[in-house]
């Protein structure tokens, strides 16, 4: 491992330094971090993808990296989902931590042969561990149109071998994506780009080493009245949602932010329904085949006898996401679809 | 008898001696012994899925193969094989053992039951097990050895592509990404002339699959795959290559598919012509006659490989047979490394209404 090539300066850049400074990081800065963190930890994580090397990726969010860690770490690829994401494999196969990165996670479809057909079943064929992570931007809201916009989970949820990881703050972010580089298993993994540099979103985060276990929900607010189960950009819809609720209705709404969406943390929206009894399910991927009709199921399953009304969802519409404000935000989820969907559910 | 004027460890041909010329000899031989003895038991209803023979093709794939340097500890070279690559798969230390375990799904078997045919992965040995999308092997191996060039490790990969391989999309990313990252590969061409039922005409526009390495800007060499020798030499010049520094090469065997796609197919499509002038070039009988030939062995030394391989085939395929299935719990045994996944509960016990 010594024999790794290093990059030409061993100046950190700057903004994966603000946690060593004290001061309050982005969501995207977070994700920086730990990635950087685990880079400098373990010479077997290495980054591949498009424009991640020189340019230090579309997002900039590996910008500085492969000065720091030299061209054979940073890897900037042809364009080709299908190939790197099976070079990654390769290389996780010998023993390396791949960390691939899709310059939008909609690019990610050419790579679903590899990823569901051999990344996913490797260990089960007994051909070994996938110590991999394909990492990348998703979510709407941005006027990018229907395919810089989209969210990818539904589309490798069913696949078992799997995990999924979306998370919604910088301190799970940085915890998450350490833990998923950490991770024997192939995990995927989200990040709203709406989120990316939202100021209001800045945490300080702890100096110290530190991970958000994965297959862990949260309960980013506590209540007594209802359930939101919910991940990602529309914890935050929810949350704004959960003050105008407690605001004018008094209401007293609980927020499970799920993190990881595979596994799925049964144990805790099973818990949380037995406090509330009303359940919400909110996200911004489309509907149909949307992770709440899984999450529904599973209430019925284990807590069918808690429930006062039925399960709710507030989702995007089937649809593509449209490029012109008017119709992204007609068909995106909103905090007003929220409202109508808790008043409905706490009148029940 | 042949009259023996030099040492045994001398260089013949090609740099191999005598020793190595019948030992290609003996894995060639076992390859086309065990898909025999593999028919036996399909007919007999112990192969539950398909049986792909490489018949005719044993030569291409055992040369390219030995041209390889083989470990059991996993430092040595890796292959990327094809349900045609019996022989290279014994090359590189697979058994007649674990090949009928496989085949026959046993629970011993190198994928515990869980996969078909050729499709098991044993690192030790560099055997990488392809998985049915081909093409996706191609990506595969390019990153493996991608990390094995990262590592300064002087280790060599070599795939095995049918015809129809080469028209996937996977299949062009993984060899562009090899050649843009000169990760040291050797892209064996199989070009058996058949890709199922569609031929070569079908597949490509191409005159010659070597034709694609210019488009890579990667070398390229094509071959008589049915020439042991020639083969092996082909194969040898691009590991070398591949070994330098100088990246990947793209090696097509010209060969034939004397059988139809699987055991299933009568490959009525194929002109019995064109058939039967392959058959007078098999590989196995070409090699054969050229090492009685040139005296690079005898008769009686030959009858030996035939009588050990028999002998290895027989006791393995006995074994394999008297060997159990996997139980049926241990299906779902190992989808994660730290995730239990358990059947449903409907599965274990009465749904209890009052639990819910």
């Amino acid at each position: 491992m010594a024999t790794i090539a290093q990059g030409t300066t061993r100046t950190k850049p700057d903004h994966v330094r603000k946690t060593e400074r004290g001061e309050a990081v982005t969501f995207l800065e977070a994700i920086s971090e730990g990635l950087f963190e685990e880079m400098e930890r373990d010479p077997r994580v290495f980054i591949l993808g498009e424009d991640v090397g020189v340019y230090g990726g579309a997002f900039k969010l590996t910008r500085g990296f492969s000065d720091y860690f030299g061209r054979e770490r940073v890897i900037d690829t042809p364009i080709s989902e299908a190939g790197f994401t099976g070079a990654a494999a390769g290389a996780a196969h010998m023993g390396m931590r791949p960390v691939v990165e899709m310059q939008f996670m909609d690019f990610i479809a050419p790579a679903y042969d590899v990823i569901t057909n051999y990344i996913a079943t490797s260990l089960w064929r007994d051909a070994g561990p996938m110590p991999l992570v394909i990492r990348g931007p998703v979510g709407g809201g941005s006027r990018s149109g229907a395919f810089h916009a989209q969210n990818v989970e539904m589309a490798f949820f069913h696949t078992p071998g799997l995990k999924i990881v979306y998370p919604s703050n910088p301190y799970d972010a940085k915890g998450l994506i350490k833990a998923a580089i950490r991770d024997d298993n192939p995990v995927i993994f989200e990040e709203h780009k709406g989120l990316y540099r939202a100021p209001h979103l800045r945490q300080v985060l702890p100096h110290e080493d530190y991970i958000v276990p994965l297959g862990q929900a949260r309960t980013a607010r506590e209540g007594k009245d209802l359930t939101i189960v919910t991940y990602g950009m529309m914890v935050h819809k929810s949350l704004e949602a959960a003050a105008t609720l407690e605001k004018e209705d008094g209401l007293a709404v609980e927020i499970l932010d799920l993190r990881s969406l595979l596994p799925l943390d049964e144990d805790a929206i099973v818990a949380s329904v037995q406090k509330t009894s009303r359940v919400l399910i909110v996200h911004e991927d489309t509907r149909t085949g949307g992770i709440a009709g899984e999450i529904a199921l599973r209430i019925n399953e284990k807590a069918f006898a808690w429930l006062d009304a039925p399960i709710l969802r507030v989702t995007a519409i089937d649809s593509p996401i449209p490029y012109a404000p008017t119709l992204e935000d007609y068909v995106l989820p909103q905090t007003a679809d929220i409202l109508t969907a808790a008043r409905y559910l706490a009148r029940y | 008898m042949a009259k023996r004027t030099v040492a045994p460890d001398s260089e013949l041909v090609a740099g191999l001696t005598r020793r190595q010329l019948q030992e290609i000899y003996y894995y060639l031989a076992l390859a086309r012994a065990a898909e025999e003895r593999l028919e036996i038991l399909f007919r007999q209803g112990h192969v539950h899925g398909g049986l792909y023979r490489s018949l005719g093709q044993e030569g291409e794939s055992v040369a390219c193969a030995y041209a390889l340097r083989p470990r059991t500890d996993g430092t040595g070279d890796l292959i990327a094989p094809l349900i045609r690559n019996t022989g290279a798969i014994f090359v590189m230390g697979g058994t007649p053992l674990e090949y009928f375990r496989q085949y026959l799904a046993r629970g011993a078997g190198p994928s515990r039951g869980r996969e078909t045919n050729i499709h098991f992965t044993d690192f030790a040995r560099g055997i990488i097990g392809p998985v049915s999308p081909l093409g996706t092997m191609m990506e595969v191996l390019a990153g493996a050895m991608l990390a094995c060039r990262m590592r300064g490790e002087d280790r060599v990969g070599m795939i095995w592509c049918g015809d129809g391989q080469t028209s996937t999309g996977a299949w062009h990313e993984g060899i562009n990404f090899a050649a843009v990252q000169r990760c040291p590969v050797v892209v064996v061409i199989e070009a058996n002339r058949w890709a199922f039922s569609t031929p070569t005409a079908l597949q490509t526009r191409a005159k010659q699959f070597v034709d694609k390495a210019v488009g890579y800007g990667i070398a390229g060499e094509r071959v008589d795959g049915n020439d042991v020798i020639a083969t092996y030499e082909a194969a040898r010049r691009a590991v070398d290559r591949a070994r330098a520094g100088e990246g990947p090469t793209l090696l097509e065997a010209e060969t034939y598919r004397l059988r139809g796609h699987a055991q299933h197919d009568a490959q009525d499509y194929v002109p019995a012509d064109e058939l039967e002038q392959a058959q007078a070039r098999d590989p196995v009988e070409l090699f054969r006659k050229r090492l009685l030939a040139a005296a690079w062995a005898t008769s009686a030394e030959l009858a030996a490989v035939h009588g050990r391989v028999a002998r290895e085939v027989e006791q393995a395929a006995q074994q394999a047979v008297a060997d159990p299935y996997p139980e049926a719990e241990e299906a779902c045994a190992g989808i994660y490394t730290d995730v239990e996944i358990r059947p449903p509960w409907t599965r274990l016990e009465a749904p209890d209404p009052a639990r819910a």
